[in-house]
């Protein structure tokens, strides 16, 4: 059991780095601040949300790594 | 210097930095600099921005001359910038405002450099507005144009736009419009800060630009925190805006180096030789003679960039270094580059300079190239070679 949840964290804890100011969106924390859960995945991040400190869109960010 | 009366009871009310020839210790302001604040006299008397803490009795003595500090209500924060609000402690504990309204990033930067401070901070959203009396105040949100707490406010009554950082250019002078300078040299000073100081934010810049148009915003008069104010062009700044966000090329090759015996400058110049014969404009910039700041000034509408530097212990020379740090977080997008320099006997400078510009999304035409000690005839025929590479593929990227 541990294992796949392991699994199932890892799939979701691709953290998105804001290619305008360098802030990284991190699923396990989200950003709750502006209505995103702890947990989402960036995917799931609803497209009208922006970057919570530079105000660029979905689209300019790009995986970290 | 005398509070001047923009719009009609709307004073400019800053300083002018006369003698600042490095701007914030990264980038060069050779024509010194203005922080500008502004003044206007309505039922709720409103000061926006402040200045360098150096000179907040340049402030307070033109804000005297028109009003007593305490007869002002409100204090609007439209970047946290020691530049513009290192003067707002002083100006808080004189005026003693009923309010002072910031971005919501704002808040957070006042608290962050100020420091339990119990002010009367009123958070403002984009878009929102409040009322002086006669005129309205709409404040859009700008963040990252430069900082996240920047924001505009506008003035519709007056088809003002008081833009902060936005705009600006680093020019001392009490002639403070646009209508009493050489057009041509305030765009020239408003693309070096822009190089400088915005360019990385551009995809934001042509976002905000087009909310601009969208909102269908009337704009007679933009009056940037540095600089001279746009009474009679504000239509030009704009459009400049418009171009040095979209980094529209020329057929243009800055060449920036280093060299030490001189070898590797005789190795630019072959290069520059091969450019010019193909008809590519250059600029040959020593990093000894010319500040990082000034050749990405130039670098700004230059299709390419090439950067020579010899081998010193294994690497390349410190200034080159620093440029190419510079430079890389300025973020150019859609640039040629070449990369070359002499050596004695290792030779990795090339190498590493053409790693850090493919890092930095430069597209590279040819391979490093390097000549051991001084160049011959031969190795100079090398170098031409590679700008006439670099000269295609600039004329094919800017033709396109």
């Amino acid at each position: 059991m541990p294992v796949i949840f392991n699994q199932h964290l890892e799939e979701n804890m691709q953290k998105w780095v804001c290619t305008i100011c360098g802030y990284a969106y991190d699923p396990a924390a989200g950003d709750p601040d502006n209505g995103v859960a702890a947990g989402t995945r960036f995917e799931d991040v609803p497209d009208s949300w922006v970057c919570p400190v530079c105000g660029a869109g979905k689209e300019d960010f790009a995986p970290e790594g | 210097m005398p509070a001047i009366e923009i719009k009609k009871n709307i004073y400019w009310v800053g300083a002018i930095d006369w003698n600042l020839k490095n701007f914030h210790g990264y980038a060069m302001a050779r024509r010194g600099t203005s922080y500008n604040a502004y003044l206007v006299l309505d039922d709720k008397i409103t000061l926006f921005d402040t200045v360098s803490e150096k000179f907040k009795w340049d402030l307070y003595h033109q804000v005297r001359s028109l009003v007593k500090l305490e007869e002002i209500d409100y204090i609007v924060v439209n970047h946290v910038e020691l530049d513009h609000s290192g003067a707002l402690p002083f100006m808080v504990d004189k005026i003693k405002p009923e309010k002072i309204f910031c971005s919501p990033m704002g808040e957070k930067a006042i608290h962050d450099h100020f420091h339990n401070k119990e002010w009367p901070l009123q958070v403002v959203k984009d878009g929102e507005s409040i009322s002086l009396g006669k005129r309205n105040v709409t404040f859009m949100e700008t963040r990252m144009l430069h900082w996240p707490d920047s924001m505009f406010s506008y003035i519709p009554e007056d088809k003002l736009l008081i833009s902060s950082d936005a705009f600006g250019q680093n020019i001392a002078s009490q002639k403070i419009f646009d209508d009493e300078h050489d057009l041509n040299l305030l765009l020239s000073e408003a693309r070096h800060y822009y190089t400088n100081i915005i360019l990385p934010f551009s995809p934001l810049v042509q976002k905000l630009l087009n909310k601009v148009q969208e909102a269908g915003l009337e704009i007679d008069m933009i009056a940037p925190d540095h600089g001279v104010i746009w009474r009679t062009h504000p239509d030009r700044i704009l459009e400049g805006y418009a171009e040095f966000a979209a980094q529209t090329l020329k057929p243009k090759a800055v060449l920036v180096y280093d060299t030490m015996w001189g070898s590797t400058e005789k190795m630019v110049k072959a290069v520059a030789d091969a450019l010019t014969e193909e008809g590519i404009d250059i600029r040959m910039m020593s990093l000894k003679s010319f500040h990082h700041s000034d050749v990405m000034g130039e670098f700004s509408d230059a299709a390419a960039l090439v950067c020579a530097s010899p081998t010193h212990n294994n690497g390349m020379l410190p200034l080159m270094s620093d440029f190419l740090t510079y430079m890389k977080g300025l973020k150019p997008k859609n640039r040629l580059g070449a990369s070359l320099g002499s050596y004695g006997w290792s030779g990795e400078a090339p190498g590493a300079i053409a790693r850090v510009l493919e890092e930095a999304g430069f597209e590279l035409p040819e391979k490093p190239l390097r000549t051991r000690y001084v160049p011959a005839h031969e190795q100079l025929a090398q170098c031409k070679e590679l700008g006439r590479t670099l000269a295609s593929a600039i004329k094919a990227r800017t033709q396109a």
